[in-house]
């Protein structure tokens, strides 16, 4: 039975783990989030942080790998880890779809572009080859590859990284999903034609009021469409709001390094990039207290040893913004980062002058 | 005046294009780059940007020569290296390094990181063998990895260190030019600071050239003083950054400035004003007569369609290819102005 209550999707306690030789890797450690039709929800953090197994798992990929997976994943009242691989297979490419972030490898060489394309109609739709080629060509010309009608028929090689990268955008929206995963759709694009991708992915899902599961690491992307963002380091959440609130006032010390460490297009130029230090923990052993610690500029303010022994719990701190960090006064953030740009801007100006 | 270390006249990169059936018949060319010129001194850096497919990474494998241009020069040291057969080539390979924008494709799996970073020693024969595994922990050492990761495979590493494998690979010749195609793009937010910070490290310890492709317009302006943006196989413009990004003069400079997002503006709260370029993308195997950027231009006239603008100084620094640039100086505001779409 539908459940109305309940979200357009409700991830609720997500957790996969790849056995491998070396031991279990945690890939996702209990994540919940929630997403309604019509809503962009931004999902960041670092590599390997397990933003793509994540969600992955919501087109039942897993099923495919070694992977162990619990928890559920409520989709329009239905729980995807409990259907079949039938029922799986008619939903994924049709009500869910993904682009992949690697358009590459997920492109086949030796077939034609259109070819590839019109598969993926083909697989959800009786149709002729000559409407599903029609169909292609109009969805190449949507995403902006110039004279669709011919270049339908080119190799994928034949194609520069970003129109490979539109490929793909064109063969996900093919079948008009209700859920949409990009998994690092814009990263190989030039800022022109990702702010039309994002225009045209934001269009679609005005039309087909389709929710939205960006996966991006560039913050701007974030700041541009998302609604909601959830951050991700090491399998977890550690911080989850609304994108507003999540860019203006960043309450998990990870959070604030990944908004201090990328450049802007009207700061000063003079001045090395910040970048966060060190590397992210092994998720095959992962430590018993915050996975950032040690990479953390705060927790010497955080009393006792609680950073290195205690994994901090995912909790408010305000109405709908949860943060994974036992910092309670998260206002030194902001002190620290005001003053190292009023230092960094003054250098600037007295070596210009 | 010296010679600058490189100089590039006029290059042109035509592709055929084959038609589909058993025989295959040249229907016509991608104009992928189509005839840019820029020069590169020692220890500069030179910023690409341009929409997807214009022709940035062709002409980064065009100067490491790892495409024959169709026309054009291509001057290093002042000698024309666009034609020189592979055994010219040689010397100059070590000279000329490219960085790969995928650390996750461009390292052979199946060989050690020593391997991969040693292969150019081995191939040039230029440091004893006894002496090379030194010299390779060395590099490590350079790119901030350990010299014990000497044994390791390119799988156990992180993307951020695959590039700065790929970075050490591309120094191991102690090269004079760096084409870095997307370096960081495919690399954490983090991660993207720490090898910037280290290219730019490398770059005043070993006064290497780069050319530095990306489409990232906040790490371009951070990296490079200098920029050029391509716009189907041309450069439409080239001035220094705080030009550039202050005061753009080619309308699609503009634009490419205008949809750059920018967190800071949105956290500041301001609802940032896009230029959309509407319009297809024009096709670089047919591409517009006069200016190229004329179809999607909301400024473009008559002339526009029937004279190419030339690249030159239009008031200020820099150079820009546009009959009717933007943000010139007052001596030339006899500019037409008009806000009317009469483009095609
Ligand atoms: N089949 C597998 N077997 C073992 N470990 C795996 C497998 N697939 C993924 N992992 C591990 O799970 C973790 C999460 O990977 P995931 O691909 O979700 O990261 P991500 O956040 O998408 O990173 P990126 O930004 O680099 O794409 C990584 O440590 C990865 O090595
Ligand atoms: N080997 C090839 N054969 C035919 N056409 C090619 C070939 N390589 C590139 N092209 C074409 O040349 C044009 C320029 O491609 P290039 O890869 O240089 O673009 P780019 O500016 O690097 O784009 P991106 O930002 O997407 O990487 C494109 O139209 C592309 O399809
Ligand atoms: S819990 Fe401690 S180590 Fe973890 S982010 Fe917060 S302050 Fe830093
Ligand atoms: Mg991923
Ligand atoms: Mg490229």
């Amino acid at each position: 039975m539908p459940d109305i209550s309940r979200p357009f999707l409700s991830v609720e306690n997500l957790t996969v783990n790849f056995p491998t030789p070396d031991g279990i890797v945690h890939a996702t450690e209990s994540l919940s989030y929630t997403l309604e039709r019509g809503k962009t929800l931004g999902i960041v953090g670092e590599s390997g942080s397990g933003k793509s197994v994540s969600s992955s798992a919501i087109l039942g990929l897993h099923r495919y790998s070694n992977a162990i997976v619990s928890g559920q994943i409520w989709l329009d009242g239905t729980d995807l880890l409990q259907i079949s691989d039938n029922d799986m297979r008619l939903k994924r490419g049709k009500e869910v779809a993904m682009i992949f972030q690697d358009p590459l490898s997920a492109l086949h060489p030796y077939y034609r572009v259109g070819d590839q394309i019109a598969e993926a109609y083909r697989a959800h739709n009786t149709v002729t080859k000559k409407a599903a080629r029609a169909r292609t060509i109009e969805m190449l010309a949507r995403v902006g590859i110039p004279q669709p009608d011919r270049r339908v028929d080119d190799y994928p090689h034949q194609f520069s990284g970003g129109m490979r990268q539109r490929v793909m955008i064109a063969m996900a929206l093919i079948n008009d999903p209700t859920l949409l995963i990009a998994d690092e759709p814009t990263t190989a694009l030039d800022v022109t034609v990702q702010a039309q991708i994002l225009d045209l992915l934001q269009d679609l899902q005005r039309e087909f009021n389709t929710a939205l599961i960006m996966i991006t690491h560039d913050l701007g992307v974030i700041a541009e469409v998302a609604d909601d963002v959830l951050v991700m380091y090491a399998g977890r959440a550690v911080e989850y709001g609304s994108a507003r609130a999540l860019l203006t006032k960043p309450s998990m010390p990870y959070t604030w390094g990944l908004i201090q460490s990328v450049p802007d297009v009207t700061g000063p130029v003079d001045r090395p990039l910040r970048p966060i230090p060190g590397s992210p923990p092994s998720l095959v052993q992962p430590p018993a207290g915050c996975a950032f610690f040690g990479r953390c500029a705060f927790s010497s303010l955080v009393p006792g040893d609680r950073c290195a022994h205690e994994l901090p719990e995912l909790l408010p701190i305000e109405a709908g913004h949860l943060k994974r960090c036992h910092l309670e006064d998260v206002s030194v953030m902001y002190a620290e980062s005001v003053e190292a740009d009023r230092v960094d801007t003054a250098t600037v100006e007295a070596g210009a002058h | 005046m010296a010679a600058p270390l490189l100089e590039v006249k006029d290059l042109v990169m035509h592709f055929p294009v084959k038609s589909r059936g058993v025989i295959s018949q040249t229907l016509g060319q991608v104009k992928a780059v189509d005839g840019i010129s820029f020069t590169l001194n020692a220890g500069q850096s030179l910023g690409l940007v341009g929409e997807s497919g214009c022709g940035k990474t062709t002409t980064g494998r065009l100067i490491t020569r790892l495409h024959k241009p169709t026309s054009g020069q291509i001057l290093f040291e002042g000698e024309d290296i666009a034609n020189a057969s592979p055994r010219q080539l040689k010397p100059i390979r070590r000279d000329i390094q490219m960085i790969f924008q995928d650390p996750y494709t461009s390292l052979n799996p199946r060989q050690t990181v020593g391997e991969i970073i040693g292969a150019p020693l081995v191939i040039h024969n230029l440091v004893p063998k006894n002496k090379r595994l030194a010299r390779v922990q060395e590099l490590l050492e350079i790119v901030g990895l350990s010299p014990e990761h000497y044994n390791r495979y390119p799988h156990e590493f992180s993307g951020g260190q695959r590039q700065r494998i790929g970075i050490a690979r591309a120094l191991t010749l102690q090269p004079k030019v760096l084409v870095a195609d997307e370096p960081v793009s495919a690399l954490d937010v983090s991660i993207q600071a720490q090898v910037i910070n280290l290219m730019q490290d490398l770059q005043k310890e070993f006064n290497i050239a780069f050319l530095f492709i990306a489409h990232d317009l906040a790490i371009v302006r951070h990296f490079c003083p200098e920029i050029a943006v391509m716009y189907l196989g041309k450069i439409v413009e080239q001035a220094p950054r705080e030009q550039l990004y202050s005061a753009p003069k080619h309308p699609y400079t503009k634009a490419l400035l205008s949809a750059a997002p920018d967190i800071q503006q949105v956290i500041a709260g301001g609802r940032r004003e896009r230029i959309r370029l509407t319009g297809d993308v024009p096709s670089p195997i047919n591409p517009p007569s006069g200016c190229p950027f004329r179809t999607r231009c909301w400024k473009a006239q008559d002339i526009c369609a029937t004279m190419p603008p030339p690249l030159e100084p239009k008031g200020g620094a820099g150079i820009v290819a546009c009959h009717f640039p933007e943000n010139t100086s007052p001596e030339d505001a006899n500019t037409p102005v008009s806000t009317a779409r009469n483009a095609a």
